[in-house]
């Protein structure tokens, strides 16, 4: 992984520099697409994998405890740590990064799915028995639906810590825009590559941010009628 | 000796050697600096964070604000900060710009703890405490602060643990802390270092989650007893508190 760069053109050492914007554009745009691809998989991958999971957790009640206390644990555990669990066993790349971002993804969304799944009133539930929805019916046609803010808040914040831990992936392979940020602490430390990474990362998690509101927005259209 | 092969048999015996432990840059260096670092990174978050945020509950504004602030840390990467600091300061890699950056993580769930623990203190409660004739001042210290005192260990608590879990990045700016000897196991690569990294690991891990045990235990003291189960419900809503893992 060599970024290689035409940095000692520019005079001193500004926070901001387009001569350093355009002189590695392709560097910049190949890592803000490797960010944002990292961070969708593993978003993506966490939602397959928790939605399943607090369904288990909602339906028996006995597991919501353990699957919950797991994921708290978990969640304690320092990322670095966790990436040198992992990284001896699938070696430094994309996998052992991929690995650990749907980990930390995986509990913060389950926690939300099993909080708005449980806010469903059972009265709710027990009308959609008695109008004759099974197990399923209900789970997809009310429960679900119901829980949908949940479940939204929880991608959400899950897609934003997700963009800004993606820089930590940097130590066992991969890192998106975190490379530009090591690269720039190692190449005496030049700010203006630094600064453009750490700036390009919080906008992903703007832009992430907003779409993921817009698609809420869409899906439950019913939010926004009723008066906030 | 045995060479193990998996990096776990690895790990055990790294962990098992005596000089790993008491060597310069050994893990009980490694430990020290560690605490240090975290303890002085949590000691000036809460000076910024409590003030800050037991003011603003008593003003009764800026809650948007806090939300803010919250949110905007969130996204932050630690990476970034970490390296901006440094650069800031331009003095070197010493202790100063980890700990202002770390004490950067600390601030949020100080703050939002802080203003939500003034802030839910019953409105009859301070009614009463106002027509006792307590001065703005006077109400904040002898009746908000009290009462938001199970609130700000709450706050405490999650900023301890987090800036604990980030101190182990501040290895990579040559910081020092218990990270270091995971940085130090891919220095060496995979095959000959992966039981040090493991190792590293464990111990990184293992404070973090004894921080959290141990600091759970004083949270759970300092809440009068009465509002120990309803808290889990309602006071602290842990699934949407921002804290980002580092």
């Amino acid at each position: 992984m060599s970024f290689r760069l035409s940095y000692r053109a520019d005079p001193g050492n500004p926070w901001f520099s387009w001569q350093y914007v355009r002189d590695n554009s392709d560097t910049i745009l190949a890592a803000v697409r490797e960010h944002a691809s990292l961070t969708g998989r593993a978003v993506l991958i966490a939602v397959l994998i928790a939605l399943p999971l607090s369904v288990l957790a909602y339906w028996f009640r006995p597991l919501a405890g353990p699957i919950l206390a797991v994921s708290g644990v978990v969640y304690t555990i320092p990322s670095l740590a966790l990436f040198a669990f992992i990284a001896p066993y699938l070696g430094t790349g994309t996998t052992t990064v991929l690995v650990g971002l749907v980990l930390y993804a995986l509990l913060l969304i389950v926690r939300n799915v099993v909080a708005g799944l449980n806010q469903v009133p059972p009265e709710v539930g027990e009308a959609a028995q008695g109008m004759g929805y099974g197990r399923w019916g209900r789970l997809f046609r009310i429960d679900l639906p119901l829980a949908l803010p949940g479940i939204v808040t929880g991608v959400r914040l899950a897609t934003v810590s997700t963009v800004a831990l993606v820089t930590v992936g940097v130590l066992v392979g991969h890192g998106g825009l975190g490379q530009l940020i090591f690269a720039g602490f190692q190449n005496n430390l030049y700010k203006a590559e630094i600064m453009t990474a750490a700036l390009l990362c919080v906008a992903i998690a703007v832009v992430l941010d907003l779409l993921l509101v817009l698609v809420a927005r869409l899906v439950t259209p019913w939010s926004t009628r009723r008066a906030r | 000796m045995t060479v193990a092969t998996n990096p776990i048999g690895q790990a055990v015996v790294w962990i098992n050697d005596p000089l790993n432990w008491t060597n310069p840059g050994g893990m009980l260096d490694r430990l020290g600096e560690h605490l240090t670092i975290s303890a002085l990174a949590v000691a000036l978050g809460c000076l910024v964070a409590w003030p800050l945020g037991l003011w603003l509950g008593h003003l009764g504004r800026g809650g948007g604000l806090v939300v803010l602030v919250s949110n905007a840390t969130l996204a932050i990467p630690t990476l970034a900060l970490l390296t901006i600091l440094p650069v800031v300061f331009a003095s070197g890699f010493g202790r100063t710009p980890v700990v202002v950056a770390l004490a950067v993580f600390a601030v949020p769930p100080l703050l939002a703890n802080a203003y939500t623990g003034v802030r839910q203190v019953d409105p009859e409660a301070l009614d009463a405490a106002r027509g006792m004739g307590l001065s703005g001042g006077q109400l904040l210290r002898r009746v908000e602060l009290p009462l938001a005192v199970p609130y700000l260990a709450a706050g405490f608590r999650t900023a301890a643990v987090q800036v604990i879990a980030t101190a182990a990045l501040a290895s990579f700016v040559n910081g020092g802390g218990l990270g270091q000897i995971i940085r130090t196991g891919f220095g060496i690569g995979i095959a000959a270092g992966g039981g040090q990294i493991v190792a590293g690991g464990v111990l990184v891990a293992g404070l973090a989650l004894l921080a959290e045990v141990v600091l759970g235990g004083v949270e759970r003291l300092v809440t009068p007893r009465p509002l120990r189960r309803g808290r889990q419900r309602a006071g602290r809503p842990r699934p949407a508190d921002a804290t980002g893992s580092a």
